[in-house]
C-alpha cells in the first residue's frame, strides 16, 4: 500500500467552548478522491479548516496532521498552501469586487509559471469572462473560478468543501466531471453532501458523526449498504449518478 | 457668488485634509480590521518632523525646495512610526479587537504627552513658504493658497492610491484582502506584509496631512492629530470601511457641509450637522457610501 498523502491523528478542535472535533483520525490516499461525509454540523468543514490552519483564533486545535513527513498544525496557512495544500472553501469565496482575471492573477506565485493553459482547458468560460466581475458570475461559474484559482499552481493535495452546494443539477454534473479529471492528477479530500457526486468520484470515505469518525472504508461499498448509509448520513443512497 | 466659491474651495481644502487622514485609516480598517486610534499620532509626527526638519535638517527649510525636503522628511517619519507601531504593537494583537483599541488609544495619549514633553503644549508657528500665506483670486473669490495646496495634494494622493490599488500586485492583494482576508491567505499569500504596507501608506498620508495642515493652520500643536482624527473616523464610516474613493466622497461631503453651515448658520453648527449626516448614513446605508471595497 502506498503512503497516504495526509494523515490526521487524534484531531480535536474546540471553538468558543464547543468541542466540535473529538479525536478524529483518518488518512487520505495518495491517489483519487477521499470523501468526508456526515450529517450537517458534524465537523466536516471544521476538519478541513483545521488541516489548512484556518481555525478561528478563539479556537483550540490539538492532535497531529501530517502531509508526508511534514507536520502541518503549527504552520501558517499561506506556507501550507505554498507547500502544495490547495483549498477550495465552502461557498466559493471568490473576490466579488475583482474581475475573473484578477482573481486568477492573485493566485499566481513568484518563481513559478501559472498553469493558465490547464485551467482554461478545464474552464474555457473563465478565459472568455476575464474582464467580468466575479460577483456577477453565476454560482457554477464562481465555483469554476474557485477551483481554477487553486489549479493555477501545483498541488500535492486538494481540500474541496461542498463544491456542488446550491448549484443547478446540470452544473453539478459539470463540476463533477471537472473534479473527476482533476483527481486523475492530484489526490482530493472532498466534503460533499450530494451522494450522486460521491458515487461518481469517491474511492474512499470517512464518515463523521458528532465530531468523531463513525466509519471509514471504500466509498462505493458504503453506498451499496443502504441501511448503513441511512443510519450514518440520514439519507438513502438510491440517487443515481 | 464669490462667497459661495470661497466657501466651496475652503470646504474642499478642509475635505482634502480629512481625506489625507481618512484614506489610510480606511485602508487599515478595511484590510486589517484594526480600529487605529493612534492614527492621529502619525499626523502629529509628520507635522512636528516637518517643523523640526525645516529648522534643523541640512538642505531643508521653510521655502522653495527646502520646504519640499522638510515635508518629505515629515512624511518619511510618519511612515516609519506607522510601520514600527504595526510591527511592534499591532501585529501581536490581530483579531484581538479590545486589546487593539486599548493599545492604540494608549499610544495616541502617550504620543501627545511625548510631543508636549519635548516641545511644549502651546501651538508653535509653522514654517511655511511665503506664497502659502497669500491668496489666489478665483472668479472673484480670494482663496487661500494653503487650501489650494491641500486640494492638489489630496487629488495627487487619491490618484496615486487608486493607481497603486489598480495596477500593482500589492494593490490587488489589498483589494482582495479588504473583501476576504482569510481567502487571500488561503491562496498562499502572506497577508501580514500587506498589513505593514497599508500602515506605511496610511502613516505617510497622515503625516502629509500633518505637514500641510501645519501650512493651512499656520501652527502646529500636540493635540492637532486627535481633533482631526474624530472627523477622519466620521469620513471613514460615511465613505465605507476600506474604500479610498468612498473616503474621498465622504470627505468632500463633510468638508463642504461643515464650511457652509458654519458660515450661514452659527459657528459650530456645521460640526453638529456632520454628526447628523453620520447618523443618517448609518441608518440608511450602514455599509457606507461605497460599501466594503478598496476601490469604488
Amino acid at each position: 500500500m502506498t503512503e497516504p498523502v495526509l494523515s490526521v491523528e487524534n484531531l480535536s478542535v474546540r471553538i468558543a467552548g464547543l468541542h466540535i472535533l473529538q479525536g478524529v483520525s483518518f488518512e487520505v490516499a495518495s491517489t483519487g478522491v477521499t470523501v468526508l461525509l456526515g450529517r450537517n454540523g458534524v465537523g466536516k468543514t471544521t476538519t478541513l479548516r483545521a488541516v489548512v490552519g484556518l481555525t478561528p483564533r478563539n479556537g483550540e486545535v490539538r492532535g497531529t496532521v501530517r502531509m508526508g513527513a511534514r507536520s502541518l498544525l503549527a504552520r501558517p496557512t499561506h506556507r501550507l498552501v505554498r507547500d502544495g495544500l490547495g483549498y477550495v472553501p465552502e461557498d466559493r469565496c471568490v473576490f466579488a469586487g475583482l474581475t475573473v482575471a484578477e482573481n486568477l492573477r492573485l493566485a499566481e506565485r513568484r518563481g513559478t509559471t501559472p498553469a493558465y493553459d490547464k485551467v482554461f482547458a478545464l474552464f474555457p468560460e473563465l478565459d472568455r469572462r476575464g474582464r467580468q466581475r466575479a460577483g456577477s458570475l453565476s454560482g457554477g461559474q464562481q465555483q469554476m473560478l474557485a477551483i481554477g484559482r487553486v489549479l493555477l499552481n501545483d498541488n500535492r493535495l486538494l481540500l474541496i468543501d461542498e463544491p456542488t452546494k446550491g448549484l443547478a443539477p446540470k452544473v453539478v454534473t459539470e463540476v463533477a466531471e471537472v473534479l473527476e479529471r482533476v483527481a486523475e492528477s492530484v489526490p482530493v479530500l472532498l466534503v460533499e453532501q450530494n451522494l450522486a457526486v460521491v458515487r461518481r468520484l469517491a474511492k474512499d470515505a470517512v464518515v463523521l458523526s458528532a465530531g468523531q469518525v463513525a466509519w471509514t472504508g471504500n466509498a462505493q461499498e458504503l453506498l451499496l449498504e443502504t441501511a448503513l448509509t441511512k443510519s450514518l448520513l440520514g439519507v438513502g443512497a438510491e440517487v443515481k449518478a | 457668488m464669490s462667497t459661495v466659491i470661497l466657501l466651496t474651495l475652503t470646504g474642499l481644502g478642509l475635505a482634502a485634509l480629512y481625506f489625507l487622514v481618512a484614506s489610510g485609516l480606511s485602508l487599515v480598517f478595511g484590510l486589517a480590521d484594526v480600529l487605529n486610534f493612534a492614527h492621529g499620532l502619525f499626523l502629529g509626527v509628520g507635522a512636528y518632523a516637518t517643523w523640526w526638519a525645516a529648522g534643523n535638517l541640512p538642505g531643508a527649510g521653510s521655502g522653495g525646495f527646502g520646504f519640499v525636503v522638510a515635508v518629505a522628511f515629515g512624511v518619511l517619519a510618519g511612515a516609519l512610526v506607522a510601520v514600527l507601531v504595526e510591527l511592534v504593537l499591532i501585529r501581536p494583537l490581530y483579531s484581538r479587537t479590545i486589546e487593539q483599541v486599548l493599545v492604540t488609544v494608549g499610544l495616541s495619549l502617550a504620543g501627545v504627552a511625548l510631543l508636549q514633553a519635548t516641545w511644549g503644549a502651546d501651538a508653535r508657528p509653522f514654517p511655511r513658504p511665503a506664497w502659502t500665506r497669500e491668496v489666489t483670486s478665483i472668479l472673484g473669490a480670494n482663496v487661500p493658497n494653503a487650501g489650494l495646496l491641500l486640494i492638489i495634494a489630496a487629488v495627487l494622493v487619491l490618484g496615486g492610491l487608486l493607481a497603486f490599488l489598480r495596477f500593482t500586485r500589492y494593490g490587488l492583494i489589498i483589494r482582495a484582502g479588504v473583501e476576504n482576508r482569510e481567502m487571500v491567505t488561503a491562496l498562499g499569500i502572506d497577508v501580514r506584509k500587506a498589513f505593514t504596507l497599508v500602515f506605511a501608506i496610511g502613516g505617510a498620508a497622515a503625516a502629509l496631512a500633518g505637514a500641510l495642515g501645519g501650512v493651512y493652520f499656520g501652527t502646529v500643536s500636540p493635540g492637532q492629530g486627535g481633533s482631526l482624527l474624530i472627523f477622519a473616523f466620521i469620513v471613514v464610516v460615511i465613505g465605507g470601511m476600506g474604500s479610498v474613493v468612498g473616503s474621498a466622497y465622504a470627505a468632500v461631503a463633510v468638508g463642504l457641509l461643515q464650511q457652509f453651515v458654519n458660515y450661514y448658520g452659527t459657528s459650530g453648527l456645521g460640526d453638529l450637522c456632520v454628526v447628523g449626516l453620520l447618523a443618517v448614513v448609518l441608518l440608511l446605508r450602514p455599509q457606507g457610501l461605497a460599501g466594503k471595497v478598496a476601490t469604488a
